[in-house]
């Protein structure tokens, strides 16, 4: 097993990154786990983060970046599918590896995609967020790809490879790296079908007989990784010292709510941090 | 000491009938959250130790229990009272989520 973070920051935005530098300043060991692009860095111009008139995204993403390298903050890259808590440590599928952590603080950003109909529903009967963890169930299988994930395309390659009858459902006319034996269908699904388990999906206004889908986006609804985790209006439920209502989980930036703001973001990650490095300080005088 | 099972399509079958309280754990070897749920059904085995019959199912030992039971996503934990398929819990899941499903 590898050693235990003292803080595991989800998300690499301007909320993750300050929380991490924070936790850093309070000797607190840390470490980054994000998908690979932030939103931040699309946005053309930022007029209202103080000290920075008239900055792009992509430049004030990159100082934020400098700052957290400078003090040695380290980042990884790729999805955290589910966050435990075990005892008084969580433990966190990050790509299929379990990182173990005292605190977590959630930087998650906000997702933008809508659930399908039907897909909370489904999700273990059928539907599945993560290929590395389900994908041998489908072998010999027909199951179909679907979301905006980076790595969509080495995930279907994947799946491909463990033996399933892989459809590729995009909108996306330039596809390059998919494996020859995927096939693609150009479209959007209006609609999931299954009341046990999953049956088919439409799509086009045809529907098509799937025995798996695999529902691959960049982020994941913050209650489908923490089980138990309070929502309200899809934002994480947090007190003014950032504490969701689970011990130990902190919560910070456009995840718990609006404005969806970076000096917001920031400021939120600052809170989260502290209050993350004094509960770690109480767990070790409780030992 | 407590107890977790490994039983096959049989042995399962006679544990059903005989126990009032069973709870199976369908898990593949390569499942990360399977992994990390592993302690907690250790522990829930412990702590309802002569309440609870504990099992374990390796789903690609077992393809014929997997498909018996519908088994799609790993880890599945069924709850079984007296026979009977009272509750199902898809994933990885708080402690307290299987024992209240057990304490029902």
């Amino acid at each position: 097993m590898e050693d235990t973070l003292d803080i595991a920051v989800i998300g690499g935005g301007p909320a993750g990154l300050s929380a991490a530098i924070n936790a850093v300043l309070r000797n607190k060991s840390v470490k980054i786990f994000t998908n690979a692009l932030n939103y931040l860095q699309k946005a053309e111009k930022v007029d209202n983060y103080l000290g920075f008139y008239n900055i792009s995204g992509q430049e004030l993403m990159e100082k934020f970046v400098d700052h957290a390298n400078k003090l040695n903050v380290s980042f990884e890259y790729g999805k955290v599918i589910d966050i435990m808590k075990y005892n008084d440590m969580f433990m966190i599928n990050f790509n299929g590896k379990i990182i173990n952590a005292k605190a977590v603080v959630l930087a998650l950003g906000i997702t933008k995609e809508k659930m399908l109909n039907n897909e909370e529903k489904l999700l273990g009967k059928g539907i599945s967020y993560c290929a590395t963890c389900d994908g041998a169930l489908y072998k010999g299988k027909n199951i179909a790809v679907y979301g905006n994930a980076d790595d969509i395309i080495e995930e279907a390659n994947f799946l491909s490879s463990l033996g399933a009858n892989v459809n590729y459902i995009t909108v996306k006319k330039d596809i390059k790296g998919l494996n020859q034996n995927i096939n693609v269908i150009n479209g959007i699904i209006s609609d999931i079908i299954g009341d046990n388990k999953l049956e088919g999906i439409i799509i086009n206004d045809k529907y098509i007989k799937l025995d798996g889908l695999f529902l691959l986006r960049n982020s994941i609804a913050p209650n489908s990784i923490v089980k138990d985790l309070i929502l309200e209006d899809g934002y994480i439920v947090v007190n003014r010292n950032m504490e969701t209502n689970i011990k130990g989980i902190y919560a910070c930036g456009d995840c718990k709510g609006k404005p969806l703001q970076i000096s917001k973001a920031t400021g939120e990650g600052l809170v989260a941090a502290q209050n993350a490095a004094k509960y770690i300080d109480k767990l070790k005088e409780m030992i | 000491m407590s107890e977790i099972r490994h039983p096959n399509k049989e042995e399962l079958n006679e544990i059903l009938k005989n126990n009032a309280l069973v709870l199976v754990d369908f898990y593949a070897s390569w499942c990360m959250p399977c992994k990390m749920l592993s302690p907690v059904i250790e522990e829930i085995a412990k702590e309802y130790e002569g309440k609870v019959v504990v099992c374990k199912i390796d789903i690609d030992e077992n393809e014929e229990l997997a498909n018996e039971y519908n088994i799609m996503s790993v880890p599945t934990v069924i709850i079984f009272k007296n026979n009977e398929n009272v509750e199902e819990i898809i994933g990885l899941n708080n402690k307290s989520k299987y024992t209240r499903a057990l304490d029902e």
